[in-house]
């Protein structure tokens, strides 16, 4: 309720979410779009987050394609960030954090007991918002994954994976000769890109990205955003983002969430161009967010 | 709206009743440090003012004749019959030289300047070289205890001077000729306890809080590292956790003569190790520094950055490896300054030592963990509850060097976090 009051919406909710279809579960109806796909990564059924006794993501349903780049936008506080770190389980380390629903990443169950977190992470990997690079030399920040996984046996093949890594986010050329130098005294957006490497130098399938370039300057950002497309090639990617051009720009997919509430999934131009439900309206022409 | 003032007027106001409010705030927290100040001066200067005193030493330089003769030895040749010899007598002899004629009927006044440990010394010294038998030689010998008192003491009423008027005479003479004189007190630095003031020392002590502290630090460190790490990385969240916290809190909160109780039941009676050995005020001490340790290495943890932790865990780092590949170096340096302030108090630490029997009088200087030991606080208290004016200086001569010991520790610690703490 507070949460509502806090983002002035309740106009908006009222004329937009009392649709014909909606229930307790859904008061802004169905989700619109088309939330499926049929070469699916990640299946994500009823999908509920809860902080305690309070549900952050209420029951979304949503499919990742194989390859595709998907971009979650909302309002802040709607969940983006709740759901995108249940897909590689970074939320267990949080008390009292619970999730429900079913959960699979290529067939298997994510959640499932048996399951183990460090292998979903090495294969799910993840950036985050703020550029965190450990406190070490840039070679050991992307060495540091493939180390701890058993990738390399030689030097020379851990040398290997950090030239790769590091030509794959374009931070090669601008680094070669400093791989001993301390990462934390790079540019925010050279730190970024560092962290892109550390993600993708232990080879993942999905990478996922919460508001990679929201503490980045215009310049970098791009830089960023043209990595990004060019990761696509090879792996399934899932950002969120506060910035719209930024979903325009890079995703094939957007989901726009609305208080924990999966509200429309579709093409990004679809949404943007011709949003259906009226909630995805208002954000996207800035009523609102 | 005319006789209301403009709203720039008001602000001025307020703005000055604001920078008075100010004024008053910085001027109190000057008033504090130059009171903190002032104490700390008062202290130094006091310390400093009856402890220099004790760095030196009153030392006599007499021409020895080491004449067989004079010290009653038939054979000069003979080791057993040298070490039975009187080396009293040529010192005498050497002293009444240097003095007026009347002196030689007073061989008591004259022996009463030197040291009683002045033969000892040529006693060792012609056993080291016994070619100087029948030479004479130019030595420097401790003067007594009496005309140390009456060199470096003569004006301050404090002190009673045992010195006779007519040694008294004598003392000025040969202090202004240069044959009594004062000069830095190794011997302070060189030897063990004595009941005798100018043979007294502190490195027994030394030596004991050494042992002592390297008995905490061996234990105490390890220990109270893996509890904050068990306490902060991995403990569940229930009641038993917070009673452990909260009894660790309340641990660093008890009189540390409890400690010193509970060291001579557990440690002494129970486990029947030795009294007055360090392992034994080690031991006392680590479970009275574990609390410091353990709440300073927790909150060194807890600042270690949650983007590190998460960038591990990112990545797929178990939990184990968050905390020891970049946990534990972040906060080390954090640890390190919290357990070397740990280990200050601890060696100022006196009362719980007093219970476990580390105020022995010891003379030997200890020379391992289970030697009988006393350790330099403890030392203070002994020598400044000592009757004999002398050992007052030495006292704060001790205190000094306690102290110096103190700061050099406390300038580490901050040393270590500058130079570590800056890499993040
Ligand atoms: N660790 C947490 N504990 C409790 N509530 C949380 C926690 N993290 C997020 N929340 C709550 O969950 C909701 C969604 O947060 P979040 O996923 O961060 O939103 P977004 O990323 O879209 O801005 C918010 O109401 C927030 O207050
Ligand atoms: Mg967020």
């Amino acid at each position: 309720m507070n949460t509502m009051n806090a983002t002035g919406i309740n106009a908006a909710t009222t004329e937009g979410g009392q649709t014909a279809d909606a229930t307790e579960d859904r008061p802004y109806g169905p989700t619109r779009g088309q939330p499926f796909a049929d070469e699916a990564r990640f299946k994500l059924r009823d999908v509920s987050v809860y902080y305690g006794e309070t549900a952050a993501i209420k029951k979304v349903s949503l499919d990742v394609a194989r390859n595709e780049v998907i971009s979650f936008i909302g309002p802040s506080g709607c969940g983006k960030s709740t759901f995108l770190r249940t897909l590689n389980r970074m939320n267990d380390s949080i008390d009292g954090c619970r999730v429900e629903g079913q959960l699979t990443l290529d067939g298997e169950d994510i959640y499932s007991d048996s399951r183990d977190v460090v292998e979903l992470r090495a294969r799910v990997g993840m950036v985050f918002q703020k550029p965190n690079p450990f406190p070490k030399s840039i070679y050991d920040n992307v060495a540091y994954g493939p180390r701890i996984h058993g990738l390399a046996n030689r030097k020379s093949e851990l040398d290997d994976i950090v030239e790769r890594s590091l030509r794959g986010s374009g931070l090669w050329e601008e680094v070669k000769d400093r791989l001993d130098a301390p990462a934390t005294g790079f540019s925010g957006g050279q730190q970024q890109r560092l962290c892109i490497a550390r993600a993708i130098a232990v080879s993942p399938e999905v990478v996922l990205m919460d508001e990679p370039c929201s503490a980045l300057d215009p310049i970098a950002t791009a830089k960023v955003e043209e990595l990004i497309s060019e990761l696509s090639e090879s792996y399934t990617i899932v950002i969120v983002t506060h910035s719209m051009q930024q979903a325009a720009r890079v995703s094939d997919r957007t989901a726009y969430f609305h208080l924990g509430h999966l509200v429309e999934v579709d093409e990004t131009n679809q949404v943007f161009t011709s949003p259906q439900h009226e909630l995805t309206e208002s954000y996207i022409t800035g009523r609102f967010g | 709206m005319t006789d209301q003032p403009s709203q720039a007027e008001q602000v001025r106001r307020s703005l000055k009743r604001r920078y008075r409010k100010e004024r008053r705030f910085r001027s109190y927290g000057i008033a504090a440090i130059a009171v903190a100040l002032l104490a700390l001066a008062i202290l130094f200067i006091d310390i400093i003012g009856k402890g220099y005193s004790g760095f030196l030493k009153s030392t006599v330089t007499l021409e020895v004749t080491l004449d067989s003769d004079v010290m009653m030895l038939e054979d000069p040749t003979d080791k057993t019959a040298r070490r039975m010899a009187d080396f009293v007598a040529p010192l005498q002899q050497a002293l009444m030289a240097e003095l007026p004629p009347e002196a030689q009927d007073q061989p008591r006044a004259v022996r009463g300047l030197i040291n009683n440990y002045a033969s000892d010394a040529l006693k060792k010294a012609v056993a080291a070289n016994p070619e100087w038998m029948g030479s004479t030689r130019t030595m420097t010998f401790l003067a007594s205890t009496d005309v140390d008192v009456y060199m470096k003491h003569q004006s301050d009423d404090r002190y009673s001077i045992k010195l006779s008027e007519q040694q008294q005479g004598w003392v000025d003479e040969l202090a202004e000729r240069g044959v009594i004189d004062l000069s830095f007190n190794d011997v302070l630095f060189t030897n063990g306890d004595s009941r005798n003031p100018s043979q007294a020392g502190v490195l027994g002590a030394i030596m004991g809080s050494l042992f002592t502290m390297l008995v905490t630090l061996a234990l105490s460190f390890p220990i109270g590292v893996a509890a904050a790490i068990y306490l902060e990385e991995f403990a569940p969240q229930n009641k038993v956790t917070d009673f452990i916290e909260v009894n660790i809190n309340n641990l660093a909160a008890v009189p540390s003569i409890i400690f010193g109780l509970l060291g001579l039941a557990v440690f002494i009676n129970l486990f029947g190790l030795p009294r007055s050995v360090p392992v034994v005020g080690g031991l006392v001490l680590t479970l009275m520094t574990l609390p410091t340790i353990i709440i300073s290495s927790r909150a060194a943890i807890k600042s270690v950055p949650p983007s590190v932790r998460e960038a591990a865990e990112g990545i797929g780092a178990s939990k184990m490896q968050v905390v020891m590949h970049h946990v534990l170096p972040l906060a080390l340096p954090g640890m390190m300054t919290g357990s070397i302030i740990g280990m200050a108090q601890a060696l100022g630490e006196t009362a719980p030592l007093l219970l476990i029997g580390m105020v022995a009088f010891i003379v030997d200087v200890p020379g391992g963990f289970l030697d009988s030991a006393t350790v330099l606080p403890v030392q203070v208290y002994l020598w400044s509850g000592s009757p004999e004016l002398a050992f007052i200086e030495r006292a704060s001569a001790a205190i000094m060097v306690l102290l110096t010991f103190l700061i050099g520790m406390n300038a580490l610690a901050v040393w270590l976090r500058r130079r570590l703490e800056r890499r993040w």
